[in-house]
């Protein structure tokens, strides 16, 4: 049986309809599920194994990045979500997702089992205090993720926000760092010098160079970089000046969900 | 009458009183067309109400009806007999579309927006609108509600089409005007760009609509009459690009609430504007993205579902406008008590009136009503039923119970009477400049201040703050090359992830033109918009056209002799290269006057071409940067002697007598061969030359993809003999790309382009030196890439 994934929408969700395509291209089953039907029962969030809340602007972005559907979700579907993660399901947050994620708490998350809903880290306006859409390399780190099990060292995908610089006080980062909850960071390198990777590769100005991050189980993700927008070579911005795989680099982040969902739920 | 209505007297008014109700009501019709309405009402008995005039008023506006487009002109250029035109629209751009006759034209000039074939499941509709006068006064929400409202052209089209493109030109005056220099009333153009780009940047990415393509212009006289050209593009279900009103259908408006927001907005951007404009705020409109996006989500479902007969966008004229023409044919009842208000207070026209955003009028099958209702709940939007379209062809409008106007269709959509306008045009003349050959013996200075004009500059810092990866399907980004940041000729989309099938958008605009002739500016435009198409792989086969013509004041006969003359070139033009002219739009009165010194300024005759172009398979797409050090870069198509209103003439401030000409026998027959050699896999990158000629054409395609040039002007083919390396160099001649060809395929390319006049320029190289050798084999450009690319982005970095 395909594992089905419920695809979060709202007022203002914009990359729905290319998270969808990501998802059946990985061999997903797919629902594209607007949020009050979650609240009012019309939908449940535990006949799915994945949720994904995809980039936009919820409820416009008001007040900040993705908060007003953090504060639905951790007041209208508290119960649901917890079970979810109980569960052991996958969550995986992009971009305005992510930023939905971090304001629910549910990442970074606590080190103990029960789900957080507090807040500890937050994405704050880039430092180039403006909204920007470019390519950005990113370096895979070691990490439980389920998401980039076995996945490339190297990434190439576009981000496209104006809030996504990745900020926390200093002990959060280092339990990210101590935990190997950094999934992605900006760069091109290998992270060795304790310096941060300079702007526009760093696009935002992310402490410790951050682009995603895991919570301790690797089952919930985020990230400010749009792995659905790069599904075949010809998203990629060089495609007719250099000689690419047919695959795009980001298809391999919603296969490795779909297989875990397959291996765990069936 | 309730308390709220007022009657407007004009039974017995004379005509200056006549015309004071014009003026003084923001009604911009004239005498002839108010003693129209008298005579009318005398019929009648009475004397309209407020709400019925303002209906007349809004739906005869230029805006609405463009009248100069549809009147006689008598047009004469000196030494030649007068000429009359029945309509400029008739005679040069639906004429065009007929002759052409594309069997994939779907729908042209009638719906929102115009509609071509796409694949089999789906068509494409294109639209581009302008938003100049509110940009003038509130840039922000002037540009913001200007792509919202092109949007909602697109979801009123058909029934609906899902929006999945924006394009966006505009036309600022020079950054760097001392503000001293600023005319009274009007804001800095850095403000106004800021302001401008903000708008454009906060609505399009919230929609989730990815910009992709565009341009912006600066020229002095935009400084108190900015253009905005927002453009959209939707794809749209074959089967659902048909429309029809029954009566007994609801009226249905969906979406935002009415306020007092943009009420005279059609009329207002029918007069020209002054330096008290600025205290017209209630006539720009508040733009609310994540509304817009709320509809757009409900309605596609609701399409889908079947569950609506028509639809249309409220925008200029509000209700008005969207329910007087949806009705024409058959009648329509309103209760505008019913209408959902932002706040209490506003009288019946108003309510009426208001072009409040976001804003959709549906007609709907009465055993639909509820099923569209949930849905419209489903995404939390407002759905209000205001009223029925009924057979009585009476535009019926009732307030609180009491009728408030009753009019017409028939003399409401035909009563307009047709205008007559003189129109002349005398060829200017200018100073001519000649060659600085003699002068100089380097021109690598003036090939850094080219690259440095803020019209050729890079706009990368624009067009990185809006989102062109949303959707997933931009496959030639506007920046391209290895370090993503040369100059694209043009966007290519693919609107179904997945399927290899493309649309490509370009724009062709070339105002600096039009200080020579408008003819040769307008023609220009479409040469340049269809050479975007062809360098990154379109073809002319199946092209389409939108024309956006921005003006001076059309009641003045030397401001409309150009726009006569440019319309006579896209009727010459586009039959020539058959591409069909698919929709358009015209904003006249772009002129500013200074009420207290009586200075009166318009803006340069301005005609946006935007074109469109099904391409069937990506995979034969080409970029503009150079690919590989031993490739040969040759130059197709003529060089003439043509530096009129050129780049490098405009450096040294002259602007000259010869503008480049469009040839199109010799162009058709360039792009079409081009065409088939790029979809051959024979070109490894093409670029065409337009602003600044070979020489920037050459620099862009060498910065950006990373590598020197070493090329001599011996070689270029030229349709005159040119003895002087900086005409040859710097002109500006239509029809021309600059291509790299592997030396594998030299033969092959060479064949394939019999016919056409080309020429080997030279190769790319390995080191980053640029150099271009000038006819006595002097050097005469001698830099290197990192110079020139570093000269093309520093202008508008921030």
């Amino acid at each position: 049986m395909k594992p089905k994934v419920l695809i979060l929408r709202t007022a203002g969700t914009n990359c729905d309809a290319e998270t969808d395509v990501a998802f059946q291209l990985a061999g997903a089953e797919t629902d594209l599920v607007h949020i009050q039907n979650l609240i009012s029962g019309k939908t449940n969030l535990s006949d799915y194994q994945i949720l994904a809340i995809p980039g936009g602007f919820s409820y416009g972005d008001d007040i900040a990045a993705g908060i007003l559907l953090a504060v639905e979700m951790k007041h209208k579907l508290r119960k649901a979500l917890e079970q979810f993660v109980a569960d052991n399901k996958l969550i995986i947050g992009i971009c305005n997702g992510f930023q939905v994620l971090v304001r629910t708490g549910l990442l970074p998350g606590t080190e103990n089992s029960s789900p957080a809903i507090t807040q500890r880290a937050t994405l704050a306006m880039n430092t180039s205090a403006k909204f920007e859409c470019r390519w950005v390399e990113l370096n895979t780190q070691q990490s439980p993720c389920v998401f980039t099990k076995g996945i490339k060292p190297h990434l190439y995908l576009p981000v496209a926000h104006a809030e996504g610089r990745f900020t926390a006080p200093p002990d959060v980062i280092e339990k990210l760092k101590v935990n190997n909850q950094i999934v992605f960071r900006y760069g091109r390198t290998q992270q060795s010098s304790p310096n941060k990777t300079e702007y526009p590769h760093n696009p935002n100005g992310s402490d410790a160079d951050i682009a995603g991050i895991c919570d301790t189980t690797g089952r919930i993700f985020g990230l400010m970089p749009h792995p659905e927008r790069f599904l075949t070579k010809y998203n990629h911005p060089r495609w007719t000046r250099e000689d690419l795989p047919e695959e795009g680099d980001g298809l391999a982040i919603f296969k490795n969900a779909v297989n875990y969902a397959k291996a765990n739920f069936s | 009458m309730p308390k709220k209505v007022n009657e407007f007297q004009i039974l017995n008014a004379d005509d200056t009183e006549l015309m004071r109700i014009s003026r003084e009501g923001t009604l911009s019709l004239n005498l002839n067309e108010m003693q129209t309405i008298q005579s009318h009402f005398a019929t009648l008995q009475r004397n309209p109400t407020d709400v019925e005039l303002e209906t007349i008023a809004q739906t005869w506006s230029e805006h609405c009806v463009h009248k100069t487009f549809k009147s006689i002109i008598l047009y004469s250029e000196e030494g030649k007999e007068t000429e009359q035109i029945d309509g400029l629209f008739p005679t040069y751009i639906q004429r065009a579309t007929e002759v052409i006759d594309k069997p994939w034209c779907v729908s042209v000039f009638s719906d929102n927006a115009g509609i071509i074939e796409f694949d089999e499941e789906y068509n494409l509709v294109f639209k581009v609108e302008t938003h100049n006068h509110p940009s003038a006064i509130e840039p922000y929400g002037g540009a913001g509600t200007g792509i919202g409202g092109v949007i909602r052209d697109s979801l009123g089209t058909g029934l609906g089409a899902k929006p999945i493109l924006n394009t966006d030109v505009f036309c600022f005056g020079l950054p760097d005007t001392p503000y001293e220099k600023l005319p009274k009333g009007t804001l800095h153009p850095k403000r106004v760009f800021k302001g401008v780009v903000a708008g454009v940047r906060d609505y399009g990415n919230r929609m989730g609509i990815p910009t992709a393509n565009g341009a912006i212009l600066f020229d002095t006289r935009y400084t108190a009459n900015p253009l905005v050209f927002c453009g959209n593009v939707g794809l749209v279900p074959r089967d659902r690009c048909d429309k029809s009103v029954e009566p007994g259908d609801l009226i249905v408006a969906v979406g935002g609430r009415t306020g007092r927001d943009g009420i005279h907005g059609a009329t207002f951007s029918s007069a020209e504007l002054d330096d008290t404009s600025e205290n017209l705020g209630s006539v720009v409109q508040i733009g609310n993205p994540i509304m817009e996006k709320k509809i757009v989500d409900a309605l596609l479902q609701a399409r889908d579902q079947n569950l609506y007969r028509s639809i249309t966008d409220c925008g200029a004229g509000g209700f008005s406008s969207a329910v007087g023409e949806m009705g024409e044919d058959t009648g329509a009842e309103v209760h505008l008590e019913r209408v959902p208000l932002k706040y209490e207070g506003l009288a019946p026209w108003e309510i009426w009136l208001s072009e409040a955003q976001e804003r959709m009028v549906l007609a709907v099958p009465p055993e639909n009503q509820q099923e569209l209702m949930e849905i419209c709940e489903a995404e939390m939007v407002e759905a209000t039923v205001l009223g029925s379209f009924t057979d009585t062809h009476r535009l019926q409008v009732f307030y609180e119970s009491a009728l408030v106007a009753d009019l017409d269709m028939q003399f409401l959509h035909k009563g307009l009477p047709q205008q007559v306008k003189k129109a002349t045009w005398q060829p200017p003349q200018h100073q001519e400049m000649p060659s600085r050959d003699s002068q100089t013996e380097n021109y690598t200075e003036d090939l850094y201040r080219l690259l440095a004009s803020p019209n050729i500059a890079s706009k990368e810092s624009v067009i990185r703050q809006y989102d062109h990866e949303v959707q997933g399907g931009i496959v030639i980004k506007p920046l391209v090359g290895i370090q993503n940041d040369g100059p694209s000729d043009a966007c290519v989309a693919t609107p179904i992830i997945g399927s290899e099938k493309a649309v490509i958008i370009a724009n062709g605009i070339n105002p600096k033109y039009s200080d020579v002739d408008a003819y040769i500016s307008a023609a220009s435009a479409i040469d340049e918009a269809l050479r975007n198409i062809i360098a990154v792989g379109g073809t002319l086969e199946k092209t389409a056209l939108l024309d956006n013509f921005c003006w001076g004041n059309p009641d003045k006969p030397d401001r409309l002799g150009p726009l006569v003359r440019a319309a006579k070139a896209c009727y010459d033009i586009a039959t020539a290269y058959g591409t069909p002219f698919i929709s358009g739009k015209d904003s006249l009165y772009n002129e500013y006057r200074d009420t207290t010194t009586g200075e009166q300024r318009a803006i340069p005759s301005t005609l946006l071409i935007s074109a469109i172009c099904v391409m069937p398979n990506i995979r034969n797409a080409v970029t503009m940067d150079v690919k590989s050090p031993g490739n040969l870069i040759y130059v197709v198509g003529n060089t003439y002697a043509e530096l009129g209103g050129s780049h490098y003439f405009g450096i040294h401030n002259f602007i000259g007598n010869t503008a480049p000409a469009v040839r199109p026998d010799e162009g058709k027959l360039t792009m079409e061969k081009l065409s088939c050699a790029i979809n051959r896999g024979l070109v490894r990158s093409c670029h065409d030359c337009s602003e600044g000629g070979i020489g920037v054409a050459a620099a862009e395609m060498a910065f950006s993809g990373g590598y020197g040039m070493s090329l001599n002007l011996n070689k270029v083919p030229t349709g005159e003999e040119i003895p002087f390396d900086d005409f040859l160099l710097f002109s500006e001649t239509n029809s021309r790309f600059l291509v790299e060809i592997e030396p594998k395929h030299q033969d092959a390319f060479e064949n394939q382009m019999t016919r056409v006049p080309i020429g080997c320029l030279g190769t790319v190289t390995e080191t980053s030196d640029f150099t271009i050798n000038g006819l006595t084999g002097k050097h005469f450009v001698e830099t290197t890439i990192g110079t020139l690319k570093s000269a093309w982005q520093t202008p508008l970095h921030s």
